[in-house]
């Protein structure tokens, strides 16, 4: 891959001149002339029936132009993964964020006002607020049709015989770990526009992470309200933060629909703060038994978990968490029997959705640190353990993933180098070395029936070109990285390249961004359309310059042969020749990538990524025992990124995704007290500020992928994968107690040390 | 009922008629039409408002509109010059990779602004300090905190 011009580069991000002069345009700053202003009543309690609902005052505030209450939906229309949620309820709500009422108006004041002047009268009922409650015999149903709390989606996946490999284990450990409810905290808030024309087709603006997907549910709201057959146009504007909050469609987008249907207005939805912490979906909390065993040289014989998730009152993408949370059960290190099976349970909690690692960080936790309980009762340096049984390039797990690259050896390699981990490992003083490691799906992933991305490229009259692609960019720089590609196929420069991303009207289809899929899949289809239109330039030129199309090729925007340098065109030359001919025509590609990824079959087996992408964390701690503190004294996070597009933007991926795993071992939590999000603000809600950032490393390592977009996976994700558990092994080597229920809090640490001494003395 | 005031903004002298109990961000965003100061919170806890207030960095959601009344005030639209270029922090912060959504983008940089104006040569300490109350989710301030390093390194 050598002679690579823009490839590799640390290119900034394309659109930051935008964003740092304050001119990017987010939801939040959007107008349209005649605009009203949505606001959404939710219910006061956690669980009761409605006996009585007015809002006939509210209607007669002045500057009112609806009100929406569920008598103005379908009874039967429901959304959301198992359609199980009315976008506004009646009868029963059954947690906190249910939605009642909704109103529009002219201002966002008066909308607030209004929603002070509605009547409901609850009759308040016994709530169900512990998964483990709600899974008894006998527990009052949160869905009253439904015969179970527990949700019909039986996660099951058993490979070889893990009762056989336990009676020959030398080593078996058994613990369990558990983990809270986080929220994404986006710092722009979730909202959105929805505007009617005169035919009743839609257009929505929206900071969405799936447009397709969106215009799909949409369709299928608007048939059910009755506007069969209609046009639904998705525009978004920059979006600020997606984390995978924005994968699902929501009960406000819903609303704003149907406000904006009956006002014949454009109505705006955005959330305050309060909002966004308890009425959108954060990443489930977990209950996960797990046991591992190893032989007497440390090689791990099986992987036995067991596992229950709060999903909450309805069901998002969270209660299919679970599929890649098989991932690295199945697949993070060489593991012969597995045997895995999760519950998802309905409560009276709000209800969860994807987060960054959809599902990984919660099962790496219980993973990474049952490995080093087991190293430790082996007697193995876990470093060592690791090392041994990592996976490698060539090999099928028992999940049937077929490993292509896989630089997990390098990046334990590098941690343990960097952090000078044998000086360091078990010489206590209150400081410790702990390490974690990760798998995580880099090559697309096959959740959907399809893992596309479209990509049409066409070029204009002086050499530019317009790449229209269907991939979302979240903030993490896709549009850059799309760019980039084109412009290293066609040899023009990245200047040169136009990417449109976010209108439904112009760009063709693709699944969202999500599953760290975005450089290695839309990449991948922007790389195969570059390839199409350069064979058309070429073939173009190749008349002009009478030349062997073969021997043709492209660098600066001068098509040349590569056997006479003399011979050679601008490409706006030869591209307004073919405009300004009689029966000319016009350069035009369109690229459609699905890699060869597989949908899990029945037992959830299956090639679920096409490549997979692997790291490493290792961090050194000191922990203050009188305070319980602890201290990140370094960082590394090793990854291995088949091949780094933009370092520049890889990095602040690997950074942030690091920050926020910090932010999930040390302090997040969202604290809910019966059905209650007690700490829904930035001031109780402990997302990490500047002056958490410990010194810290990114390490990329390059293995070459072969099926990636010059070799590229992907590493949206990863960042916060091995976090949690790396530091709470670092804690234990430091001071001998083992947090196992994030996040480990200096309160956490004080008791366990109390115990530690009790139970030594 | 409305009153009227003068102050200056982004070096501009400006008269408006405002409502007392609009906030300076308020009236920026809704009002005056300059959207690049950002809401994240509307209580003083994320920074995304943040302007400079007479030298000082002020969380704008938080601030009465009428106490700017011959004060001067800064926003994000006021750093580049006018015919377009960037300021050095601005230039810093595309160029270090310190973007990436760019909702808290605008506050962090008038916060880093602030801090820079105030001290010539910042310990990486004071540049964590400035920031502490500008949350960023997607970045982990890592290359942020490298950005306003270069700047106040180049100078
Ligand atoms: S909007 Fe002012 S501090 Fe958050
Ligand atoms: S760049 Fe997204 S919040 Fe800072």
């Amino acid at each position: 891959m050598d002679g690579l011009q823009i490839i590799g580069k640390r290119i900034p991000k394309r659109d930051a001149p935008q964003k740092v002069t304050g001119s990017a345009v987010y939801i939040q700053d959007l107008k349209i002339p005649g605009m009203l202003y949505g606001k959404i009543l939710y219910s006061k309690y956690p669980h009761a029936r409605i006996l009585k609902l007015d809002t006939s005052k509210a209607e007669k505030l002045p500057g009112v132009r609806a009100v929406v209450t569920a008598t103005d939906i379908p009874a039967t229309f429901r959304i959301g993964v198992m359609k199980d949620n009315p976008p506004l309820k009646t009868g029963k709500v059954l947690s906190t964020r249910d939605e009642i009422v909704a109103i529009a108006a002219t201002t966002p004041e008066i909308a607030e006002e209004a929603l002070s002047l509605i009547d409901v009268e609850y009759e308040e009922l016994p709530g169900i607020f512990d998964p483990l409650e709600a899974m008894k015999e006998g527990a009052p149903l949160i869905h009253e049709e439904m015969k179970s709390n527990v949700l019909k989606m039986p996660w099951k996946l058993v490979c070889g015989d893990v009762e056989a490999a336990k009676k020959e284990s030398a080593f078996i450990v058994e613990d369990t770990f558990s983990t809270p409810w986080v929220t994404h905290c986006c710092l722009g808030t979730s909202g959105c526009i929805a505007q009617f024309d005169t035919n009743n087709n839609l257009t929505m603006y929206s900071n969405t992470q799936i447009p397709s997907l969106a215009q799909n549910d949409y369709i299928d709201a608007l048939a059910a309200f009755g506007l069969k057959n209609k046009r639904v146009r998705i525009v978004q504007s920059v979006i600020g933060g997606g984390f995978g909050s924005k994968l699902d469609t929501y009960a406000y987008e819903y609303i704003a629909i149907l406000l904006a249907r009956k006002t014949r207005k454009p109505v705006k939805i955005i959330f305050s703060r309060e909002e966004e912490f308890f009425a959108t979906s954060p990443r489930q909390c977990t209950i996960t038994k797990i046991s591992h065993g190893c032989d007497k040289e440390g090689k791990l014989t099986f992987r036995e978990i067991d596992m229950i998730l709060d999903n909450g009152a309805y069901t998002s993408w969270g209660a299919t968490t679970p599929s890649v949370m098989m991932m690295p059960i199945s697949s993070l290190y060489k593991v012969p029997n597995i045997k895995y099976v999760a519950k998802c349970v309905y409560t009276n909690n709000t209800y969860s959705q994807a987060m960054r690692g959809y599902g990984n960080p919660q099962a790496t936790f219980a993973i990474e640190s049952s490995l080093d309980q087991l190293a430790e009762k082996a007697g193995i340096d876990p470093y060592e353990l690791r090392l041994k049984n990592a996976n490698e390039p060539g090999e099928i797990t028992p999940q049937h993933f077929k490993i292509t690259s896989c630089g997990m050896k390098e990046c334990i390699d590098e941690v343990v180098k960097r952090l000078n981990w044998k000086e360091k490992k078990g010489k206590g003083g209150n400081r410790g070395v702990g390490m974690a490691s990760l798998i995580h799906v880099g090559g697309g992933a096959r959740v959907y029936k399809s893992d596309g991305c479209g990509t049409i490229i066409k070029m204009d009259d002086f050499g530019k070109v317009d790449v229209f692609t269907g991939s979302t960019d979240i903030g993490q720089g896709s549009e850059t990285i799309i760019a980039q590609i084109v412009a290293e196929v066609l040899g023009i420069s990245i200047d040169d390249v136009n990417v449109v991303n976010n209108d439904t009207d112009v760009c063709p289809w693709d699944v969202g961004a999500h599953a760290s899929r975005t450089t290695f899949v839309a990449g991948n289809s922007a790389l195969g359309a570059a390839k199409k239109i350069k064979a058309q330039i070429l073939e173009v030129a190749a008349k002009l310059l009478e030349e062997d199309p073969a021997s043709l090729d492209i660098k600066n925007g001068v098509v040349f042969s590569t056997k006479n340098n003399e011979k050679n065109t601008p490409l706006g030359k030869a591209l307004r020749k073919l405009h300004y001919t009689a029966g000319g025509k016009m350069l035009m590609a369109e690229y459609f990538y699905d890699p060869a990824n597989e949908n899990f079959d029945k037992e959830f087996k299956g090639n679920l990524s096409v490549s997979y992408a692997y790291g490493a964390h290792g961090v050194e701690v000191e922990v203050d025992k009188e305070t319980g503190q602890v201290k990140i004294l370094n960082y590394i996070a090793a990854h291995d990124v088949g091949k780094a597009i933009n370092p520049l933007l890889l990095e602040g991926q690997i950074y942030g995704g690091g920050l926020q795993g910090i932010g999930y071992a040390l302090g997040e939590k969202m604290i809910y007290e019966k059905g209650r999000l007690m700490n829904g603000n930035f001031l109780d809600y402990k997302m990490p500020t500047a002056k958490d950032v410990p010194p810290v490393q990114a390490v990329i390592i390059e293995s070459d992928e072969q099926d990636g977009p010059f070799g590229a996976k992907g590493i949206g994700e990863p960042g916060l994968v091995p976090t949690a558990p790396a530091i709470a092994n670092a804690i234990y080597d430091a001071v001998g107690v083992r947090i196992k229920d994030l996040p480990i809090t200096p309160e956490k640490i004080l008791k366990a040390l109390k115990e530690k001494e009790g139970s030594t003395k | 009922m409305k009153q009227e005031i003068v102050f200056n903004l982004n070096g501009e002298a400006v008269r408006v008629e405002v409502e007392p109990e609009w906030t300076l961000l308020h009236f920026l965003r809704e009002v005056y039409g300059l959207t690049g100061t950002k809401e994240g919170c509307g209580y003083g806890e994320c920074g995304a408002c943040t302007v400079i207030i007479d030298g000082k960095a002020i969380n704008s959601c938080l601030y009465p509109v009428l106490e700017v009344a011959g004060k001067s005030v800064t926003t994000i639209e006021g750093l580049a010059s006018k015919d377009g270029e960037l300021h050095p922090l601005q230039k810093a912060f595309v160029e270090q990779g310190a973007v990436q959504c760019g909702f808290c983008i605008p506050g962090m940089i008038m916060s880093a602004k602030a801090l820079l104006d105030e001290k010539e040569q910042p310990s990486e300490d004071d540049i964590k300090d400035s920031i502490a109350g500008n949350l960023c989710r997607c970045t982990g301030y890592v290359k942020i905190i490298d950005a306003i390093k270069t700047v106040a390194g180049g100078r």
